[in-house]
């Protein structure tokens, strides 16, 4: 066999490789959009119905009359947009501190910042639960909104991207009198928009997502978020008001967030491997 | 010129990472200590408690349900970590080119990790549960009896470490990516005019430039999976018999359902340990990058 043609045969080999594994990727999801597209009664005597007709919308009609999805979706907003804001802007300010200032025991405050990225969610919360508690912050957006600002990663990323940029453009500017807060504001903070979108794309997946907290900060149903809604219909599997209607719940949660990973696809590949390098 | 920059350092310089600090200590390292010292107490939902010094911990080593789901957390994790560190390896090695296909497939395989825990489960238990789930319709199909993939305590676990694999490799699979494509093209272009098989190529060049990236991605997901809640909680809530609860569910339990909260403090001392460990061996092997 020459060697284009056996060039030739693993390229069909690698392609039909990823068309297998790709099918069976989206067949989990292809089977929920098919429930959700079958009315509640035809899937009580067999989901095997969903495989043929008759296909209907009523799931979706009926959610949007009924259900909280659309209350949790703009908690869900509200709280990934605001945290995500708050991340960017602690961790652009410290970073820079961090990176370029001088202060006694900088060194080993920041050491202290990054032994906390070994510090688990899980590990600090029954005192977190406590303190808000005591601050009566449950069941608020603050207090959703508060834990997820400490997280480190963000100050450590930034510190990093902030050492990368030349140290003789805040030289030139210490030249012309500018002040510190100037420096960062007008000369360097521009030059990190790459490293804001990283951290910026990341925040707000892992808020959007985030389960943890706001399982048991939000008790209140008007205080869900859209993953603690979900799961509260979720837990109530056994007296749930139909399959179909559950489903058609999981595909308006997921809509959303497939909408903002296919726009961003670009920014998000970048992102993962401009925090991959480093 | 720099002597101008690192003139004495002062304190007002540190008000750039104050606003952060004051955020971090109050939310993270304050319940953290606090948390170490509410382990030593017997305390319910309102604090007030008595002084039982390590007498938690003796407990949880005396406890069944404790010591069963430390063991489900280890299985779960010796599930998940080698899949999740080959498995996104092998779709790199197929997808690192630049074609429309290539991207095409690239955002399958990340789709699901954009997704919160509470869709993947809901997903999943359409596919899993024994009446009417999507695998007992296969299973029915060729006339055989449906698998008990959620009931049945020897098989709950790896139905969970099925639905983990499914939902995480898309990360790994873009680090391996971006590690791919630092390896320089001509030692690929050199290869080629020596005639080496795509075999030899794949020994001895590939995979030793990212042998690095394999290191990180399995101590990344070993940190990653230790955390393992949400997918029991919400399809077995640990059942069946405990079978599929972990560490941290266990922590919630005692924690926010029961309200013995000295106890679930104790607890959580422990996960944070092996979590520490597992960053640390983390923190060394990056270092030895060298420059950054």
């Amino acid at each position: 066999m020459s060697a284009s043609s056996q060039k030739k045969l693993r390229e069909i080999a690698i392609l039909a490789t990823l068309v297998v594994l790709g099918f069976i990727m989206l067949v989990p999801l292809m089977w929920t959009v098919l429930l959700s597209l079958k009315s509640n009664s035809d899937l009580l005597q067999s989901t095997a119905n969903a495989f043929h007709g008759p296909y209907t919308g009523e799931n979706y009609a009926a959610i949007t009359k009924s259900s909280g999805v659309f209350r949790w979706l703009m908690n869900s907003v509200i709280v990934s947009g605001l945290q995500t804001i708050g991340v960017l802007v602690l961790a652009s300010l410290a970073g820079y501190g961090f990176a370029r200032l001088e202060f006694p025991y900088r060194d080993q405050i920041f050491l202290l910042v990054l032994f906390g990225l070994a510090i688990p969610e899980q590990a600090v919360i029954i005192t977190r639960h406590q303190l808000f508690t005591g601050l009566h912050l449950h069941n608020s957006y603050p207090g959703l909104i508060l834990p997820g600002l400490a997280a480190p990663f963000g100050v450590f990323l930034m510190t990093q991207y902030f050492k990368a940029i030349p140290k003789e453009l805040d030289e030139a500017a210490i030249l012309d009198n500018a002040s510190r807060f100037k420096i960062f504001w007008k000369v360097l903070l521009p030059l990190t928009i790459p490293a804001q979108a990283t951290l910026g794309i990341f925040t707000f997946l892992g808020s959007w997502n985030d389960y943890w907290w706001p399982l048991i900060s939000a008790t209140r149903a008007d205080m869900f978020t859209l993953t603690v809604g979900l799961s509260a219909s979720q837990i109530n599997f056994a007296q749930t008001s139909g399959l179909g209607y559950l489903m058609t719940q999981a595909v308006f949660a997921a809509v959303p967030i497939l909408i903002v990973y296919i726009i961003f696809q670009k920014y998000i590949v970048r992102a993962v491997a401009g925090a991959a390098i480093r | 010129m720099s002597r101008a920059l690192s003139q004495k350092g002062s304190w007002t310089n540190a008000l750039f990472v104050a606003p952060y600090l004051f955020v971090y200590l109050c939310l993270l390292i304050y319940p953290l200590i606090a948390g170490m010292g509410l382990s030593l107490f017997k305390a319910d939902l309102f604090g007030g408690g008595s002084f039982v010094g390590f007498e938690n911990f003796a407990r949880l080593f005396r406890d069944e349900v404790f010591l069963q789901s430390v063991a489900n957390t280890f299985y779960f994790v010796a599930l998940t970590v080698p899949p999740l560190t080959v498995l996104p390896l092998l779709l790199a090695l197929l997808l690192n080119r630049t074609t429309r296909v290539a991207a095409f497939f690239r955002g399958v395989f990340f789709s699901s990790s954009v997704l919160s825990v509470t869709i993947v489960t809901l997903v999943w238990r359409m596919i899993l549960m024994s009446e009417g789930g999507l695998a007992s319709n296969i299973t029915a199909l060729f006339g055989a009896d449906a698998i008990a993939f959620l009931s049945d305590p020897k098989i709950v676990m790896i139905s969970m470490a099925i639905i983990t694999v499914w939902w995480c490799l898309g990360l790994p699979m873009m680090l391996y990516l971006s590690a791919l494509q630092q390896v320089p093209k001509d030692i690929y272009e050199a290869a080629e005019l020596d005639n080496a098989s795509w075999w030899r190529t794949l020994w001895s060049i590939t995979l030793p430039s990212v042998s690095r990236t394999i290191i990180l991605v399995a101590i990344f997901e070993c940190v990653l999976q230790f955390q393992l809640f949400g997918q029991p909680q919400l399809i077995t809530q640990g059942g069946p018999n405990g079978a599929s609860r972990p560490i941290v569910l266990f922590i919630f339990e005692i924690g926010f359902r029961r309200w013995d909260v000295g106890y679930a403090a104790a607890a959580s001392q422990i996960l944070f340990a092996i979590i520490l460990i597992a960053t640390l061996v983390q923190y060394f092997v990056t270092r030895k990058r060298g420059v950054q």
